[in-house]
């Protein structure tokens, strides 16, 4: 049936695509929960088969729990990524606020160098980073991650958030100045609720690669201690065996902590409570 | 109690000057309206006053003293913008009462300041109501009684109408005089709309290109303009200028007010085609092409019947009529 707004083919085309794509996008995940749960033969006989009553296997989850010190792996992904989300947010906020917000010499300058490190990956300073950090004794500490990641999320948060907060209201920010509110309490209270889902945005871009990143750990953080879960993954990858049962069950947990933040984000992303305040 | 002066008030922002030198005098009670083109430096002012702009130099004086290097919350003013700006997140209780909380106002006399604007902008049933569940109108009431609640020495309107439609604009613009009638306050206010600035003014700052054209009262503006940007910016609609040479006058410009204007079907002045009528039952405009003088607009009171095509003669009230040199300025 066609109406003014709707035709069918139309319609049809478009889930046919928003589908496949779907499929595209969850299919190596679905494959990696599902192997999971199976015996060792059954990832090997039948990898794309769910599995059945006789492939059906928890060992992996059992070798996870049993061996290694996953719990402890899991804490310490995420400290590392709750504790650099909220520094980039805090200071990326910030900085975006200022250049947005005022007008001082070198204003656009500043704003070009603080948003270079989208283009430069911080990867390649991987060797003055580690030097650094021996320097400074804190190798095999949570802290070197947490900084790297900081610093690492930063470029991105300030461009986009700076971009958001030129949108904020002049008015409502003057209004609050008249009003005998401080700087930092128009930024707190004013402007940061304004942008708020942009701010999901940028922490939803800087949480994944935090969550999933395996090289920063492996070079600054490799001890028992501060092990991350992605690190901790690789204790079943051996040289000559490779225990695939152990390492897609910790790839399954592994999802979950980071699905929980992306869900509790993505409220955000949607809620609008600028609606009222201006026009 | 609210007396402001300005003092050759200048502001440039990088290399483009703003405002070219303002002086201005507004004593105590006085409803100044600022009215001009946009871009002309009117809200700039006004921000300068506020003192959410530094001026380059020049000083602002707010009841004799210098407030040139006060914060804008320590000026003794209240201001309510165009786009309302109330806090999101607060009701409209907290709204209205956030800066005499912050100046650590005791919280019964918060109270009963709120209770008498509310009562005044019949707002009390929505006290309890977050910005977002109020209507426009609503919305700009509230921004007005944050105002009124702290007790200014001064009242800064940016442009307050601009977001309403037009029935609520003309209801708020009664209320903001009623409000200036019954405060007594000494309320400074902005906007482009030269019929706004005629209904609520007791004294008009006209402005264009970062300078004063002229100041003084709505008649005094409408029927002694000062120069030819002032004749034509006071008025709707707006002022007919006629080269005078076309006329032979010896004036670079001669200005009619469409209003001054008379036809005849036989004979008159300027001989000229009907382009278009305009019928708006009180009044009829009517776009005359003439053989002299050009393009011309005559408002006639009351219905009158005139087809595009056809031929009039218009002629001038020859006292009401405005002579200009080539400087612009009214020739006496």
């Amino acid at each position: 049936m066609s109406t003014a707004t709707h035709s069918l083919p139309r319609t049809i085309g478009a889930h046919a695509v928003l589908l496949t794509y779907t499929v595209i996008a969850l299919f190596p995940v679905i494959i990696v929960i599902m192997n999971s749960f199976k015996s060792r033969a059954g990832i090997f006989g039948a990898p794309l088969t769910p599995p059945t009553p006789k492939t059906f296997d928890l060992i992996g989850y059992t070798t996870v729990i049993g061996q290694g010190d996953f719990i402890h792996y899991f804490q310490n992904s995420l400290v590392v990524t709750v504790a650099s989300l909220f520094f980039v947010l805090l200071f990326g906020a910030m900085a975006a606020f200022a250049l947005s917000e005022y007008r001082f010499r070198g204003n656009s300058l500043m704003g070009l160098y603080l948003a270079l490190g989208i283009m430069i990956p911080i990867r390649l300073g991987t060797v003055a980073i580690l030097q650094l950090m021996v320097a400074s004794g804190l190798v095999n500490t949570l802290t070197a991650l947490i900084l790297v990641y900081t610093a690492q999320g930063l470029p991105l948060a300030v461009f986009i958030l700076s971009e958001f907060m030129k949108q904020v209201s002049d008015d409502l920010k003057n209004a609050g100045r008249i009003d005998g509110l401080s700087e930092y309490t128009i930024f707190f209270r004013l402007v940061l609720p304004l942008v708020r889902p942009s701010m999901a945005t940028v922490a939803v871009f800087t949480m994944i690669p935090i969550w999933n990143d395996l090289w920063f750990p492996l070079i600054l953080a490799p001890s028992e201690e501060t092990k991350t879960v992605t690190l901790g993954a690789q204790l079943f990858l051996g040289q000559f065996v490779t225990n695939w049962n152990a390492i897609l069950a910790a790839l399954s947990l592994a999802i979950m902590p980071v699905l929980i933040l992306y869900v509790i984000f993505s409220r955000q992303l949607i809620r609008g409570i600028t609606s009222g305040a201006v026009k | 109690m609210g007396s402001l002066n300005i003092e050759n008030v200048k502001k440039a922002f990088g290399p483009v000057e703003v405002l070219k030198g303002i002086n201005l005098e507004v004593t105590d009670g006085e409803f100044v309206v600022f009215v001009g083109p946009s871009g002309c430096g009117k809200s700039t002012l006004l921000r300068v006053i506020a003192g959410l702009e530094d001026s380059t130099s020049g000083r602002v004086v707010i009841d004799g003293a210098d407030v040139s290097a006060t914060p804008p919350a320590k000026r003794g003013i209240a201001m309510v913008f165009q786009t309302y700006a109330l806090y999101p997140h607060l009701t409209v209780k907290n709204n209205m009462g956030l800066g005499l909380k912050q100046a650590g106002t005791p919280a019964t006399e918060i109270d009963r300041r709120i209770g008498i604007a509310s009562s005044m902008l019949s707002l009390e049933p929505y006290l309890a109501r977050r910005p977002a569940e109020l209507s426009g109108g609503q919305r700009q009431r509230v921004a007005i009684g944050r105002a009124v609640v702290r007790e200014p020495k001064l009242f800064l309107f940016d442009e307050p109408l601009s977001n309403l439609d037009a029935a609520l604009r003309v209801n708020t613009r009664l209320e903001i005089a009623q409000l200036h009638r019954r405060l007594k306050a000494t309320m400074i206010y902005v906007t482009h709309d030269q019929v706004e600035a005629m209904t609520l003014a007791d004294k008009i700052v006209v402005l264009n290109a970062g300078k004063i054209e002229q100041i003084g009262g709505p008649m005094e503006l409408y029927n002694a303009p000062a120069n030819e940007f002032v004749a034509g910016f006071i008025g709707s609609p707006k002022m007919n200028f006629v080269d005078g040479a076309r006329l032979g006058e010896t004036a670079k410009t001669i200005g009619v007010r469409p209003e001054h204007l008379t036809v005849d079907a036989k004979s008159g002045a300027w001989k000229g085609t009907v382009v278009h009528a305009e019928h708006l039952g009180a009044d009829t405009n009517l776009y005359l092409d003439c053989e002299k003088a050009g393009l011309i607009t005559v408002r006639i009171f009351g219905v009158y019947n005139a087809e595009p095509g056809a031929t009039l003669y218009a002629t001038p009230d020859p006292a009401k009529t405005y002579r200009f040199g080539a400087d612009g300025k009214v020739l006496k």
